[in-house]
């Protein structure tokens, strides 16, 4: 029975380690998307992300510095896609496949003499007396710093959203750009700054792998989660609280995955690695438009570029 | 004098050809630029990191388009690439979305050997099985692309998502297989099948350097560009690829385009692996290919989607494909630089592309100062 | 300084691609006056409006607020100055509250939204006015008159004192449109200014103080309302006399083309859009459908064609049921469709003429031609043919037809429509946007088909429209036929009575 228990506890807690990194990714792009802008590109981003932090870890020992130049470069490749699908108004799925290529093509060239080598990493942080408490103190609070960071974004985003001046100017922009524009919004402005925001956000996401998950650098290690957090977001409907459901789900599956390698089955690993990508696809389909009827949260103008003279 | 800029009310033709061709040379600029930035970490001094791309440069130029072995390399590699690029373009003309052609490609292959090696073992006529196991690869492409087109026709179901991530999932597949029960007994546990049967391995020339599949291609490309520019298929295509609602005010079943598009170039993919097994590898193995199905995205983009481009572009990529293996060899760079060079490529010809929609007008002063 | 008009604009000029919208305009508008913008579609009253709005930039001209020259460089600018729009397509969010679209934007209220506070507001600036909103309920659930209601109400919220409304009325009942004059009566009493764009002569002579006409792009006068009458406003508009009853040809009906009977059908939202509605076209006869937007003449119009299911009734062609017709059959068996929505559903903006104009594979005429063989360069040369038959202005057979203009790209769709030698057409709103050329041009082609012999069911809103084209007027409104009246000006009265709901039986005449 205790057995039991502690393998269920055990996979719990990998659960929301192995969840992080999409949580991350998938708030940013909750983000991004809120202003109409789909970005494909979360893979290039994560990869960025992740190598970013990894070599600043390792010349400086700084996590903090590390973190922030991975969003700085997760900044910069949400740059890149505002410039081309806001400014010059490309095809956005396009332009996402580039930034997956750009970002995966630069973190293999960048990481290329970091292979095999170790640095700082996020260290486990028990919180005091919650920690403590029998199984939920195992699952939840006995994680790094970046874990609760993202356990406290998900209420403050929702509430950003929702109930702030700032919310309710990101959510017109990506609902009717032209509505927002004819009261003074910036609409160009607001999809630059959250596509931006958006990618810093998804970096995290990619310098968690490398910095908690798995602490060292191995090439293309995000291993499509990036595709995955795309999917997640139809799933969360573009809600932080849904977006943490979603993303551990994925954790879950992905923990049970290992743990049952690890505990030794008679499937083979190969089609427990399956998994989380099947997973996907069925999370997809009942996600559809025409699954569900109707369209739920979707924001309207969600990948239709605005442009002031050219409405009639 | 006064320079005004203007929206072009038509696109003149040289510019589909400019464009890219401009495009290409501006992604090769400015990846060198970032080369020297990384041997600049590398070697400390900007003036041996500047002669080191340079010479990097030669190399990934002057092997695979320049050296007879070379070229051979650059054939063998192109003929996957325009395979599942030719098979990405027809669905991309009705702007359905397959990225899924690395996963296609991969279980065409898996098809081709679980064929070759297992269902028609003991047919001795080349001109058969080799027919057979074409058509089993051309079906396994279709089917793994058949799900995304039900799920997109039936549930409107995102395809990009769908497609990608079949390709993990077919990837994994295939590992399992060479892992475990088709690996070779006598492979030395290296992970791939046994080698195919003679009868199942495409004729090939130059001293067996290329095989015929180049050939195949190229056919196909020519029956693509008919159907595009011949027949309702390729005019109704446009008509989908264009707006949807006028497609179904024309009384086009959308439904019906949507899954045979998708199915089809699945099955190009697919004959695509086939094709790489029977004339090139003659074995599966884990990661036979370096992401040709990604790269053919590329591929299609760069040619715009016409099948004659597709194979011109897959030459050039195939070459820049056995180029970045020769500087992975000589210059300890990764094997994602290709990546970087695909995404720059892509980048360029859309911006250039949209910069291309304006022209620049040039008005005379006098005109100016009679409107005021 | 009281001296100088609230607003003056100063020889504005705008040109987009091959046309001059705004040809050397200056317009004065004062404290506290309805100054109408009248002119027909196409006459630059919109493009001159939205530069004063600052959503697009003058090559010259300049705009003085009260006597000081003034830049405005964006929508921000004009709220800054106190100027706000109305345009024609309502600027909401339509998942958005009443009280959400109605702060969006403004910089006064803190970071936290104090819900509570602002809607309360917001009731009492309607009352204030007589517009009366809930404030609480999400925009995609109000009727046409409450969403502009909230757009007038977000002007008044911000202050502004220069209001334009660019042809408020016409998506309202008659009335509604009573309600809005109104409205606007008591904003002008207290002290605003409304500039109101138009088209139509009566409202334009009931309501405004003065009236500018444009025309081509350019001010043809500014006149006081006392000076003007109906007849000098129309020659100012149209710069000639025009004959506004004009004979349509006589035309002995035939048999019945099409039938329909007890049709019930639903619109996007799952609500029954058409209900129970029978009507019958003979050979040779236009019947058209009034009604204000709205009311099930899109859903009809798609039901019929095929886009969109029925939940019962019959639809006959010929005496054939349509039922289970994929659209490709119906327009075999020659059923034309003259959509609305010319740029999102009837054409392919990317594609070529000749692409559009053989959209359906379906024009007769071309040797050799089969589905796996198209003679492409026959087609250009037919669809060569139809651009000069219908005096389509285009480069050539090549050009993308989203760089054709309205009237253009209308008369593309005719040519396809029309050259099927169709049996039964749909027309839906087919003048809508266009000026009053190709306005003409439509209505000749439309009375052409039915000397031909074709039963055109002509969906309109414009009463002018409709008597003008139909044998018969029916009258819908939320999906039923309300009653028929003969083709005549002196049933409008009536037929405006049926356009709201009252039922032809149960109008007394008075």
């Amino acid at each position: 029975m205790n057995d039991v228990l502690s393998f269920i506890v055990a996979t719990l807690h990998a659960t929301v380690r192995a969840g992080t990194p999409l949580l991350f990714a998938v708030l940013g792009t909750i983000f991004t998307e809120r202003s109409g802008i789909m970005n494909l590109g979360l893979e290039g981003i994560m990869l960025i992300g992740a190598i970013g932090g990894f070599v600043v870890s390792y010349n400086t020992s700084n996590l903090l510095l590390a973190i922030l130049v991975a969003m700085i470069a997760g900044a910069i490749l949400g740059l890149i896609h505002a410039f081309f699908t806001v400014t010059l108004k490309i095809n956005q799925i396009v332009s996402g496949l580039a930034i997956t290529m750009l970002g995966s093509g630069i973190s293999g060239l960048w990481g290329k003499d970091y292979i095999g080598v170790v640095a700082e990493r996020f260290e486990t942080i028990s919180i005091p007396f919650l920690s403590d408490i029998p199984v939920i103190g195992r699952i939840l609070f006995q994680h790094d710093l970046l874990v609760y960071i993202s356990l406290l974004a998900v209420p403050l985003m929702w509430f950003f959203i929702y109930k702030t001046r700032g919310g309710m100017t990101l959510r017109a922009v990506g609902e009717a750009p032209e509505a927002a524009d004819a009261r003074g919004i910036n609409v160009f402005f607001i999809r630059y700054l959250y596509t931006i925001i958006g990618g810093s956000i998804t970096a995290i996401g990619g310098a968690y792998l490398s910095l908690a998950y798995n602490s060292m650098w191995i090439e293309n290690m995000t291993a499509g989660r990036g595709w995955i957090a795309i999917a997640l977001v139809l799933f969360a409907t573009w809600d932080p609280y849904k977006a943490l459901l979603g993303a551990y789900l994925f954790g879950g599956i992905t923990a049970l995955g290992l743990r049952m390698q690890a505990v030794g089955t008679h499937i083979s690993p190969d089609f427990l690695k399956m998994l989380p990508y099947l997973l996907t696809i069925v999370v997809l389909f009942f996600t559809s438009t025409d699954t569900l009827k109707r369209k739920v949260g979707a924001p309207a103008s969600l990948g239709i570029p605005y442009s002031r003279e050219d409405r009639t | 004098m006064k320079i005004k800029i203007e929206k072009r009310m038509n696109t003149p033709r040289y510019l589909s050809l400019v464009v890219p061709v401009v495009s290409v040379f501006v992604a090769l600029l400015i990846m060198f630029v970032i080369l020297t930035i990384f041997f600049m970490g590398r070697m400390g001094s900007f003036q041996g990191a500047f002669g080191e791309t340079v010479s990097a440069y030669k190399e990934l130029i002057a092997w695979p388009f320049f050296n007879q072995y070379g070229l051979y390399s650059t054939i063998s590699k192109m003929v996957p690439l325009a395979f599942v690029a030719l098979g990405l373009s027809f669905a991309y003309k009705m702007k359905i979305w397959n990225i899924g052609g690395e996963g296609q490609l991969y279980m065409g292959a898996l098809a081709a050997t679980w064929a070759a090696l297992f269902v028609f073992r003991g047919i001795t006529s080349p001109l058969l099985l080799i027919t057979l196991v074409a058509i089993f690869s051309a079906i396994a492409g279709a089917l793994w692309a058949l799900i995304p087109a039900l799920m997109k026709a039936y549930a409107k179901t995102d395809e990009i998502v769908v497609t990608l991530m079949l390709n993990y999932v077919a990837i994994f597949w295939v590992d399992y297989l060479v892992y475990g029960p088709w690996r070779d007994p006598e492979g030395f546990g290296f992970p791939g099948t046994a080698a195919f049967p003679e009868p199942a391995m495409l004729p090939a020339f130059f001293d067996g350097n290329v095989h015929i599949g180049i050939f195949i291609a190229i056919a196909f490309a020519i029956l693509l560009q008919y159907i595009n520019v011949k027949t309702h298929w390729g005019f109704n295509s446009r008509i989908v690829g264009d707006n949807i609602k006028a497609a179904t005010y024309s009384g086009i079943k959308v439904k019906k385009y949507t899954i045979i598009s998708l199915v089809v170039s699945g099955a190009i993919a697919g004959l695509g692996g086939g094709v790489q097994m029977m004339g090139m590898q003659h074995r599966l193995m884990h990661g036979f290919s370096p992401g040709y199905g990604y790269t053919a995205i590329i591929v299609a983009w760069l040619a715009k989607l016409n099948p004659i481009a597709v194979i011109f572009v897959s030459f050039l990529f195939g070459g820049l494909l056995v180029g970045n293996d020769q500087l992975q060899m000589f210059y300890k760079l990764p094997i994602s630089l290709i990546s970087i060079f695909q995404g720059l490529v892509l980048f360029c010809l859309l911006g250039g592309e949209a910069i291309a929609a304006y022209r620049l007008k040039i008005e005379k002063a006098e005109e100016a100062t009679v409107n005021e | 300084m009281d001296d100088y008009p609230i607003l003056e604009m100063k020889n504005i000029q705008k040109a987009f691609p091959g046309v001059l919208a705004n040809d050397n305009i200056s317009l004065e508008i004062r404290r506290g006056e309805v100054h109408a913008l009248l002119g027909e579609n196409g006459a630059g009253k919109t493009t001159l409006m939205n530069i004063l709005f600052g959503i697009y930039h003058p090559d010259h001209g300049e705009i003085l607020i009260n006597g000081k020259k003034t830049s405005i460089h964006s929508p921000q600018d004009a709220i800054n100055e106190k100027i706000g729009m109305v345009q024609q397509h309502f600027a909401l969010v339509p998942s958005f509250t009443v009280a959400e679209n109605i702060i969006l934007g403004l910089k006064n209220f803190g970071f936290i939204i104090k819900t509570k506070q602002v809607e309360q507001q917001i009731k009492e600036l309607g009352e204030r006015y007589s517009l009366p909103v809930r404030p609480k309920a999400r925009i995609w659930t109000l009727s046409v008159g409450e969403r502009q209601r909230i757009e007038i109400l977000k002007l008044l919220y911000t202050g502004a004192n220069i209001l334009i409304l660019d042809e408020p009325t016409a998506v309202l009942t008659p009335q509604e449109t009573r309600q809005l004059f109104s409205a606007i009566r008591k904003l002008v009493k207290e002290g605003s200014s409304v500039i109101f764009i138009s088209h139509k002569l009566d409202e334009v002579l009931e309501i405004s103080d003065r009236i500018s006409v444009l025309r081509n792009g350019k001010n043809a006068g500014t006149l006081n309302r006392e000076e003007v009458d109906r007849r000098t406003l129309v020659q100012k508009m149209v710069g000639r006399d025009v004959l506004l009853d004009q004979e349509k040809p006589k035309v002995e009906p035939g048999p019945v083309k099409i039938e329909i009977n007890d049709l019930t059908v639903k619109n996007d939202k799952g609500l029954t859009a058409v209900k129970n509605l029978s009507l019958e076209v003979h050979g040779g006869e236009i019947l058209g459908i009034a009604g204000v937007a709205g009311n099930g003449q899109k859903e009809l119009a798609e039901a019929i064609y095929g886009l969109r299911p029925i939940e019962t009734g019959k639809i006959q062609m010929a005496g054939e049921d349509l039922h289970h017709r994929s659209i490709k059959k119906r327009i075999q068996s020659g059923l034309s469709f003259i959509p609305q929505d010319r740029k999102s559903i009837a054409t392919c903006p990317n594609l070529s003429v000749m692409s559009n104009i053989f959209m359906k594979n379906a024009i007769p005429g071309l040797k050799k031609s089969s589905a796996w063989n198209m003679q492409i360069k026959q087609m250009h040369e037919k669809t060569g043919e139809l651009i000069q038959n219908f005096s389509i202005s285009t480069p050539s057979s090549k050009t993308r037809v989203r760089y054709l203009s309205g009237g253009n790209l209308q008369k593309v769709v005719l040519a396809r429509e029309l050259s099927n030698n169709p049996s039964v057409i749909i027309a839906e709103h087919p003048t809508r946007g266009l000026d009053i050329g190709a306005m003409e041009f439509v209505y000749q082609a439309l009375l052409e088909e039915k000397k031909k012999g074709s039963a055109i069911l002509l969906l309109a809103g414009e009463l002018y429209e409709i008597f003008r084209l139909s044998d018969r007027v029916a009258v819908i409104y939320e999906g039923e036929i309300m009653g028929y009246t003969p083709p005549d000006p002196s049933y409008t009265e009536k037929i405006g009575f049926m356009m709201a709901g009252t039922r032809e039986d149960s109008i007394h005449e008075n």
